[in-house]
């Protein structure tokens, strides 16, 4: 039985005639911190509420533990939805203990918890204040507050990064961090990739209601035809080899893309053979140029 | 977690928010002040209707004691004062500190009024004056007037009732307007405030972080009891000031009346608000905004309007007409026109039972019905859900 691995199998839904997802699958594993990749509309918001149950599939499950989850395992998941939502009349302590109650804990447990993480998250001289009247960066706080109050099994966060001051966003990834490393696995959407890239153990790329792409960052830029920077005066004398594709050509320095089986260390010494040769590397693709290339293509084949 | 520790989370929350707003402590504050306003109103005109003072000069002062005598009689407290100078107490009677002067000597009295004499006071005086009139003739006569008058006293009609009118009557038709008019009061403003609950609800979006974790029908009780909690305990409030003040200020017997429309005011409170709150938190699930609101609150608001004014109109009318006693048993008038009626006396036991049969079955399957729409319009923010979609699934 595979523990503390939140497992999305083969989830598909229709919304009338739009496919929203199409056997949606991936896990994400104990202690790991997962990021979910794709441009507007790709299926990434309904992934998480059919997760959260809040949107029931056409077909497929959700598995927490390996068993399907239900209201049961739910209430042990923390969430922030991609719509901020708190009571905008509510006092923050009042509203934390609330929720906290609401997922199962007890009233003092409740109190604990929420007191202990509006001091952590700074939120302290708030604390009485009504949602409404506080900065939307607190208000952010309040939500993360809000989706770990009942100290969450499972982390399932939709853009928690988006509206967040750069202090913010360390709070915010520190504590991610630091809630997979005590063994929950977080998934979290964004469309900040560099961050992404920085952070997550794993990366999950959608496009049109499918993943695409998924693992860890490493083997995502590794993954496809290897690249090479080549700067030298000429590029002529890549004509003459098989397999070599000159993609990009800036001055004096372009971009080769190499089938499978070439070998590199030939294209170098045809390089020499024909002039000086500044540079030469092994061109790795970073997580933005990667997300554009699957996106792109898909947008082409579809 | 059990079903019903949510249910009894979401309503003390909706209770206890309630409870503390300002608009809450204020309307309840207003509404006592009005309440009262009117209790001391009613008094103090009660009062005035009813007391008369008459200036009485000269020989008409031996008048006094059988006046005030015979306008007892007649349902009129009467005060009587001697006056030294006629011309003085003219002035006090245009003033209007004095309702009449009397002057003169029997059997020749003169009154003096400002406007219209009053007419009871007028007979009661003529009466008076008759009665010494006949006791000093019989007296002449050589007959016993405490003879005759004991004769006369005795013959009277000897009136039989075929439909007896209770003698409450007046004050069971006004505890029943007002706990008719309570009930409507209440079940229109808290089941505006459900719908606003489900509405802030929906458009804060914090309705789907609470979807992660509880039910919707848990949700949707949870609010309905919290809210009604809050409008019973104003109605409570309400009345126990109410009653109390009634009896204080003597403006209706209240004792039996008036505790049995407590209970029946109480009980189709619970009825109606269960029956209304679920349509009207149904209704405000199809839209997302407060400024939407009203389109899809109208047709259930006309409903107990219609049912409010219609069915006084009946109800001071008719009680136990054709019409009233049947709306008085269909379910979406009746927490309105049944405790009416009840508090009229005019309602027999079959008929509130029946009442209540329907109403528990309506609720029955209005809450089915209300918690499937509610269920699948409340996480679809955006447009208007139109029911027909909600009704699917």
């Amino acid at each position: 039985m595979p523990e503390g691995v939140l497992e999305i199998d083969a989830v598909s839904k229709r919304y009338g005639e739009v496919v929203a997802l199409r056997d949606m699958s991936f896990d994400v594993r104990a202690g790991e911190l997962f990021g979910f990749v794709g441009s507007n509309g790709a299926g990434k918001t309904t992934t998480m509420r059919i997760a959260l149950g809040v949107l029931s599939a056409d077909s497929g499950e959700v598995r927490w533990n390996g068993r399907t989850v239900d209201l049961d395992t739910r209430r042990r998941i923390g969430y922030m939805p991609e719509e901020r939502g708190l009571y905008p009349r509510m006092k923050v302590l009042d509203q934390l203990v609330y929720l906290a109650e609401l997922h199962g804990m007890s009233t003092n447990e409740a109190h604990t918890s929420a007191e202990n993480w509006i001091a952590r998250l700074g939120l302290r001289d708030r604390r009485t204040d009504e949602v409404q009247r506080l900065s939307l960066g607190n208000q952010q706080r309040v939500q993360l507050a809000a989706a770990l109050v009942h100290e969450p099994d499972v982390l399932v966060l939709d853009e928690p990064f988006s509206g967040l001051d750069p202090v913010a966003v360390d709070v915010m990834s520190q504590v991610l961090r630091e809630k997979a490393s005590a063994g929950v696995p977080v998934v979290f959407s964004s469309h900040q990739l560099d961050l992404v890239e920085r952070l997550c153990d794993r990366v999950g790329i959608v496009s049109a209601g499918s993943m695409v792409a998924s693992g860890t960052v490493d083997e995502l830029r590794s993954g496809g035809a290897p690249r090479l920077v080549v700067e030298s005066p000429t590029t002529v004398w890549t004509a003459s080899l098989d397999g070599v594709r000159v993609i990009e050509k800036n001055g004096t320095r372009c971009v080769l893309e190499l089938a499978d089986g070439v070998d590199d260390q030939a294209v170098l010494h045809a390089a020499l053979a024909a002039g000086p040769v500044h540079e030469f590397s092994r061109q790795r693709p970073s997580l933005t140029e990667l997300f554009r290339n699957v996106v792109t293509t898909e947008g082409r084949s579809a | 977690m059990t079903s019903a520790r949510a249910v009894s989370l979401v309503a003390r929350r909706e209770f206890v928010t309630k409870v503390r707003t300002r608009s809450f402590l204020i309307g309840t504050a207003v509404i006592i002040a009005v309440l009262a306003g009117y209790v001391v109103l009613q008094s103090v005109l009660f009062d005035d209707q009813q007391r008369s003072v008459v200036g009485l000069s000269g020989q008409a002062t031996q008048l006094a004691d059988p006046l005030r005598e015979k306008a007892k009689a007649f349902g009129i407290d009467l005060e009587t004062r001697d006056v030294t100078t006629a011309g003085d107490a003219e002035q006090e009677v245009r003033d209007g500190s004095l309702d009449a002067l009397v002057t003169g000597a029997p059997p020749e009295l003169k009154m003096i009024v400002k406007g219209s004499g009053d007419e009871v006071l007028t007979t009661a005086l003529n009466d008076v004056l008759r009665q010494q009139v006949l006791t000093a003739q019989l007296a002449e006569a050589g007959i016993n007037p405490q003879e005759v008058a004991q004769s006369l006293a005795n013959a009277k009609v000897d009136v039989t009732a075929l439909e007896p009118v209770d003698p409450q009557q007046g004050q069971r038709l006004a505890i029943g307007l007002i706990v008719a008019a309570l009930l409507y009061y209440s079940l229109l403003v808290y089941g505006t405030m459900v719908a606003q609950g489900v509405v802030e609800e929906k458009s804060s979006r914090v309705v789907e972080i609470l979807l992660a974790t509880v039910r919707p029908w848990q949700l949707l009780l949870g609010k309905v009891i919290g809210l009604g909690a809050v409008g019973l305990l104003q109605l409570l409030v309400i009345s126990t000031v109410g009653l109390g003040l009634s009896s204080a200020f003597d403006v209706v017997d209240v004792g039996a009346v008036g505790g049995a429309a407590l209970l029946t005011g109480v009980l189709w409170y619970l009825l109606g608000f269960f029956l209304y709150a679920t349509v009207f938190a149904a209704a405000a699930s199809l839209v997302s905004r407060q400024e939407e609101l009203q389109s899809v609150l109208t047709p259930i608001s006309m409903t107990i309007i219609v049912a409010f004014v219609a069915g006084i109109n009946l109800m001071i009318g008719s009680p136990s007409g054709p019409t009233v006693t049947v709306l008085s048993m269909l379910p979406p008038f009746a927490p309105i026109l049944m405790p009416g009626r009840m508090a009229l006396g005019v309602a027999p036991a079959w008929q509130v039972l029946l009442a209540v049969a329907l109403a528990l079955l309506a609720i029955a399957a209005i809450t089915w019905l209300g918690g499937k729409v509610y269920a699948n319009a409340v996480l679809r923010t955006g447009a208007r859900v139109k029911l027909r979609e909600a009704l699917k699934l």
